[in-house]
């Protein structure tokens, strides 16, 4: 057998990734967009708590959004009812929004006239994780109905991310929804994370949220 | 399930290299993997062999290096390997960290070459 030797290479496996997202988030610095991604399992309410977000933020600032999904249209066509500029990314069977995707989608739109891009990724809480999108900051979902010990069955996700919302929280009565243990079971995997509650169907709890992302923008600015 | 493509993601990386190796075939992709990556180990070790089909990676290995998460603990300002995923605080004095300061590794660090002798 002949011998082997050994080259080093320290490559980051995702760096085509890595470098797009790089390039999204120096054009939305350039353009004054603030970037904001949205990830959880399908059916915690991303596309809900998004279209009152967006009905909500659009008179006060320009947003817009970009919704993942593997096959439909029914988000963006959901999300149209709020009058801000939505796209529907189709994946096909790729279970999750990479940076290249986010780029094309953005084709044609001026950056310059949106304060806000929401990100809304395809329902999976596995995959998202490893992508960055080149947004400023990572919202994780979790809805009441899901089960306290979420977090800890996915910790990579919630470690991923910025700020926890817990959605559905209307329901917390009905599903006899834990609250402490699962803010102890957020906060055990992301010691620090924001955590909110809201209610898309009420409104609950959706100044606060809206007060965490106009934050966000100040680092941009 | 993203592990086939994050094992073509490799081969594409190994192959680039290769390219720079004349003569040389490779026995062996080593890789560096964390946790918090969120790359499933058996899932990539299965997909590796799909992705080299048909490549000159082919009947090449992927030797996984496990690079655990080390957390960065204010209070005892050291780094240290938290109790565990689940629970991101200090082993030593239970400070909960809100830094991370290694475990997403997701690298292709060496290959491992053989010389397969100059043409004639």
């Amino acid at each position: 057998m002949s011998p082997t030797r050994l080259v080093e290479v320290r490559q980051n496996v995702l760096n085509k990734n890595d470098l797009a997202a790089r390039a999204l988030r120096q054009r939305f610095e350039e353009a004054g967009v603030c970037a904001i991604s949205m990830v959880s399992s399908p059916g915690s309410g991303k596309t809900a708590l998004l279209e009152r977000i967006l009905t909500t933020m659009r008179e006060r600032y320009r947003v817009a959004a970009l919704v993942g999904d593997l096959a439909t249209e029914n988000d963006a066509s959901r999300l149209a009812r709020s009058l801000a500029p939505v796209r529907q990314i189709q994946t096909g069977t790729i279970c999750h929004l990479d940076a290249s995707m986010v780029g094309c989608a953005l084709e044609g739109w001026r950056l310059e006239e949106i304060d806000f891009l929401f990100l809304e990724n395809v329902g999976n809480l596995v995959c998202p994780a490893s992508y960055d999108l080149g947004e400023n900051a990572r919202m994780v979902l979790l809805s009441v109905t899901e089960g306290e010990d979420k977090p800890l069955k996915y910790p990579t996700i919630f470690h991923s991310a910025d700020a926890a919302i817990i959605t559905k929280i209307d329901l917390a009565e009905a599903v006899e929804f834990d609250r402490t243990l699962a803010h102890g079971n957020i906060q055990a995997v992301r010691p620090g994370i924001r955590i909110l509650e809201v209610s898309a169907k009420t409104g609950c709890g959706i100044e606060h949220l809206l007060e965490w992302i106009s934050e966000r923008r100040l680092h941009v600015d | 399930m993203h592990e086939l493509s994050i094992a073509l993601s490799i081969v594409d990386a190994a192959c680039e290299e290769l390219s720079r190796q004349p003569h040389s075939r490779v026995s062996a992709v080593h890789l560096r993997l964390g946790p918090l990556s969120g790359v499933v180990k058996d899932a990539l070790t299965f997909s590796y062999d799909l992705a080299c089909a048909g490549t000159p990676l082919q009947g090449s290995e992927l030797r996984i290096e496990d690079v655990p998460i080390r957390i960065y603990c204010d209070r005892c300002d050291a780094d240290a390997e938290p109790v565990s995923m689940q629970a991101m605080r200090c082993p030593k004095c239970g400070t909960p960290a809100a830094r991370t300061v290694q475990g997403t590794e997701l690298q292709v660090a060496a290959l491992e070459l053989c010389e397969m002798g100059a043409p004639a």
